[in-house]
């Protein structure tokens, strides 16, 4: 029982970032049509954000001790942040918060990185075949990767979570177990949460605003919604930038559970595209759904029991479960009739 | 007007005299090379094959940085680190064989092909004598294999699996690090002493040649202390969020995680080991505790505050204080105003001894520098006496066992040495790896 709850919160926290990344690739694809292999980057790209707010926080005072030397001869530096100087224990609480203060510069950030790379590149291959958007946009997330690395190197670099939030929390107890059977980390239901309201936020947007119903319709119509006077590419030049901030929060958020380096977004990239796929291409539920769905089979197939009878089950499960899917539902789980279909 | 006109036998004259006109001079080159790239000139061209990109780059960095450091005091430039200590004085700072050394580098990229193609392109193209680097044991034992065919020296980088110098060793391959033999032999008394012999061990397991040797290797000498395996599950190189290989740990009755993880993998296991409160947590009342066999000073690095107390090994650390390793460190901190990496003091190693190898042998000749190194004894390069072991072209030394430091002073500061563990408490016999290491090779002759 208690491996059971474990492995269900394991694929559900999983799921969240399958999820949240999935959502924005698939609004992208639904709105513009576009397969867009730099949304990876996009995820990794928020995680630096955070990284960035870190050393900007972290920036030091260096002064040096010449009473002391380092084992290469030269004065021993002292470093005290500067944020703890000028703020005192305001500072040191900023520090402990950067990961979700970060998301306060990831939003503005990823909202302009959407926007140009929408407007200055994406736009011109809207009318090219699928093969040389996916070309395009996979060169585009390997530029994104090495100017990346070329800034924080290529080792992954720590973000902790604030000290609050930093240990694990004796879930058993909760549902009647022994003290200690199902703990869980903090950070990863702060995840989860934040995963499932974001995914509501960006629901209710395009469910309840007047901005989503042109866009929805936009969706469903580009063609008649244009005839009507609404310039809607210019919304969908938002509804991009939209997706990127999504993705780029999924990011910021993920850093203490992955330490962020340059090649995160390509390790998600394919596992979101299958999502994707699964879910059903350009639907919004699809994406979630499959999301979850595929998170949590991951996390079953990699129980000891499941691996003792299907040895290296856990590493092709989402693939199998992809192509089972496919057979059955070619368009996917909820996909839609027309798309990607000639 | 006369008109020439060839015929067949004039035709054959031509074509013969042609012929061997042709063929004549690449006759006399084919006969004055003796070995793969005998070195005619002024210079002599070594080859450093290290990750440039891929997610070994910044550890290839370092390496790349000691080679250029061990060439310029091989030529004769700086202070000379290591060669002032070093307890051969067959180099004299004028380069080898009195040719200055030269280098060209390659990019491995962590992949065996892609490392394969560059020591193919230093050995083809730019002539190189010998190949050295690596950071990973499947690109040694991948290059390895193509310089014994080329007739070329390889002097390994950072590769730790049993099987470079095991079942996979050449004649022509040479390794200084240390192997997961010799960090389960050093680890399993300082284990013993910390955490007792009534243990019970789950090991997670980087799936490929490094992670199962390194696996076969702690299970074989914790198992002699008396600690049973609860289990040992293979994860996918990569892995990234590993929590679903973790919570099975939970309630396993284990009561240590041995992470048989090195570079990403490691930090991104370690954290979330620790994130699921393993480290706090009490089992079969006593405290839970997580072991990293093979520690690397920039991996600690990434994985923060979560390595302190964690125990593991290392092939060497920059604040050991024999005076080989203070001179490598101040020469490098001068040169670069950090310390230096256990990665790039093995490869600043790997480039003096082949130097001076070839220097006590008078030539570049493979199976004669081979022979130099062969049973060669020395100190004075970090790591106490030292000898490469003619049977394997191993090096046996001293092994540390590291501790991550619970008050660092600075950012290079995770690790802290808790054992210094003799080198006759980490030697094996040869045969125990099994693998043949075959004849030299000196290419073309």
């Amino acid at each position: 029982m208690d491996a059971f709850v474990l492995q269900i919160l394991n694929g559900l926290d999983k799921g969240g970032a399958y999820a949240l990344i999935a959502l924005g690739l698939t609004l992208v694809f639904g709105t513009l049509g576009v397969v867009n292999f730099a949304h990876g980057a996009l995820f990794m790209l928020g995680a630096f954000c955070a990284v960035t707010l870190q050393k900007l926080l972290s920036l030091e005072k260096v002064t040096e001790d010449p009473t002391q030397l380092t084992a290469w001869g030269t004065p021993m530096e002292i470093r005290t942040p500067y944020i703890e100087t000028w703020l005192g224990d305001l500072g040191t609480t900023l520090i402990d918060y950067s990961v979700p203060v970060s998301i306060l510069l990831a939003i503005p950030v990823m909202l302009v990185v959407g926007v140009v790379m929408e407007r200055g590149l994406i736009k011109h291959f809207y009318k090219r075949p699928h093969a040389e958007q996916i070309l395009v946009t996979f060169g585009l997330a390997i530029v994104l990767q090495e100017v990346v690395k070329s800034f924080f190197g290529a080792n992954p670099i720590p973000q902790p979570a604030p000290e609050i939030v930093a240990g694990s929390a004796d879930i058993g107890l909760l549902l009647g177990m022994d003290p200690g059977t199902v703990v869980y980390p903090w950070w990863r239901m702060v995840y989860l949460l934040f995963s499932a309201v974001v995914i509501g936020l960006v629901f209710a947007f395009l469910q309840f605003t007047t901005f989503g119903m042109v866009v929805r319709a936009g969706m469903a119509d580009r063609e008649t919604v244009g005839l009507l006077g609404i310039d809607i590419d210019r919304r969908f030049t938002i509804v991009f930038g939209l997706a990127a901030v999504v993705a780029g929060m999924a990011g910021v958020m993920y850093t203490p559970i992955l330490s962020p380096d340059y090649h995160m977004g390509m390790d998600f990239l394919v596992l979101s595209f299958v999502v994707v796929v699964v879910g059903g291409m350009g639907s919004l539920g699809g994406a979630v759904a499959a999301g979850f769905l595929l998170g949590i089979l991951q996390s079953f197939a990699s129980m000891n029991e499941v691996k003792t009878i299907l040895p290296g089950i856990d590493q092709i499960i989402i693939y199998l479960v992809a192509v089972a899917i496919l057979l059955i539902r070619p368009r996917g789980l909820m996909g839609r009739r027309g798309v990607m279909e000639s | 007007m006369t008109r020439r006109t060839i015929t067949r036998r004039d035709l054959l004259k031509t074509s013969a005299v042609l012929g061997a006109g042709f063929a004549a001079p690449m006759i006399f080159t084919r006969g004055a090379m003796a070995y793969t790239n005998e070195p005619k000139g002024a210079t002599v061209t070594f080859g450093f094959n290290v990750p440039q990109t891929g997610a070994y780059a910044d550890e290839g960095a370092d390496e790349l940085r000691a080679y250029q450091l061990a060439v310029k005091h091989i030529n004769g430039e700086g202070d000379g680190g290591m060669l002032a200590t070093f307890s051969s004085k067959a180099l004299k700072g004028n380069g080898v064989n009195g040719k200055k050394v030269a280098y060209v580098t390659g990019d491995t990229q962590t992949k065996s092909d892609a490392a394969r193609a560059s020591a193919k392109r230093m050995i083809e193209k730019d002539g190189a004598v010998m190949i050295t680097g690596g950071s990973s044991s499947g690109v040694a034992i991948a290059v390895q294999g193509l310089c014994q065919e080329a007739g070329v020296i390889f002097m390994a980088g950072l590769t730790h699996s049993n099987d470079t110098t095991g079942k996979d060793k050449r004649a022509n391959g040479f390794r200084h690090f240390f192997n997961t033999e010799m960090s389960g032999a050093a680890l399993a008394p300082v284990l013993k002493n910390a955490f007792g012999t009534d243990r019970v061990a789950y090991h997670l397991t980087a799936d490929y040649t490094w992670g199962w040797s390194q696996e076969g290797s702690i299970k074989k000498y914790t198992e002699q202390l008396g600690w049973k395996t609860a289990a040992a599950v293979r994860t996918p190189l990569g892995a990234g969020d590993f929590s679903q290989y973790i919570t099975p740990v939970l309630n396993s009755g284990a009561d240590v995680l041995v992470l048989n993880h090195y570079g990403k993998d490691m930090v991104n296991s370690l954290t979330q080991a620790v994130q699921f409160g393993l480290r706090d947590k009490q089992v079969n009342g006593k405290d839970f505790a997580i072991v990293v066999p093979l520690y690397s000073r920039l991996m600690a690095q990434g994985a923060g505050e979560n390595v302190k107390g964690i125990f593991g090994s290392t092939n060497w650390h920059w604040s050991l204080q024999d005076e080989g390793s203070k001179a490598f460190v101040k020469s490098f901190g001068k040169e670069y105003g950090f310390p230096p990496s256990q990665a790039a003091h093995t490869c600043y190693c790997q480039a003096i001894l082949y130097a001076d190898a070839c220097q006590r042998a008078g030539t570049f000749m493979p199976s004669e520098v081979g022979k130099a190194l062969e049973g060669f004894k020395f100190d004075g390069l970090g790591n106490g006496p030292t000898e490469y072991r003619a049977a394997d072209h191993q090096c046996f030394k001293d092994v540390l066992v590291v501790k991550g430091k619970e008050k660092p002073t600075s950012k290079f500061d995770v690790l802290e040495v808790v054992e210094v563990t003799p080198r006759s408490q980490v030697e094996y016999p040869a045969e125990m790896l099994g693998g043949e290491l075959g004849p030299f090779n000196n290419g073309t002759a």
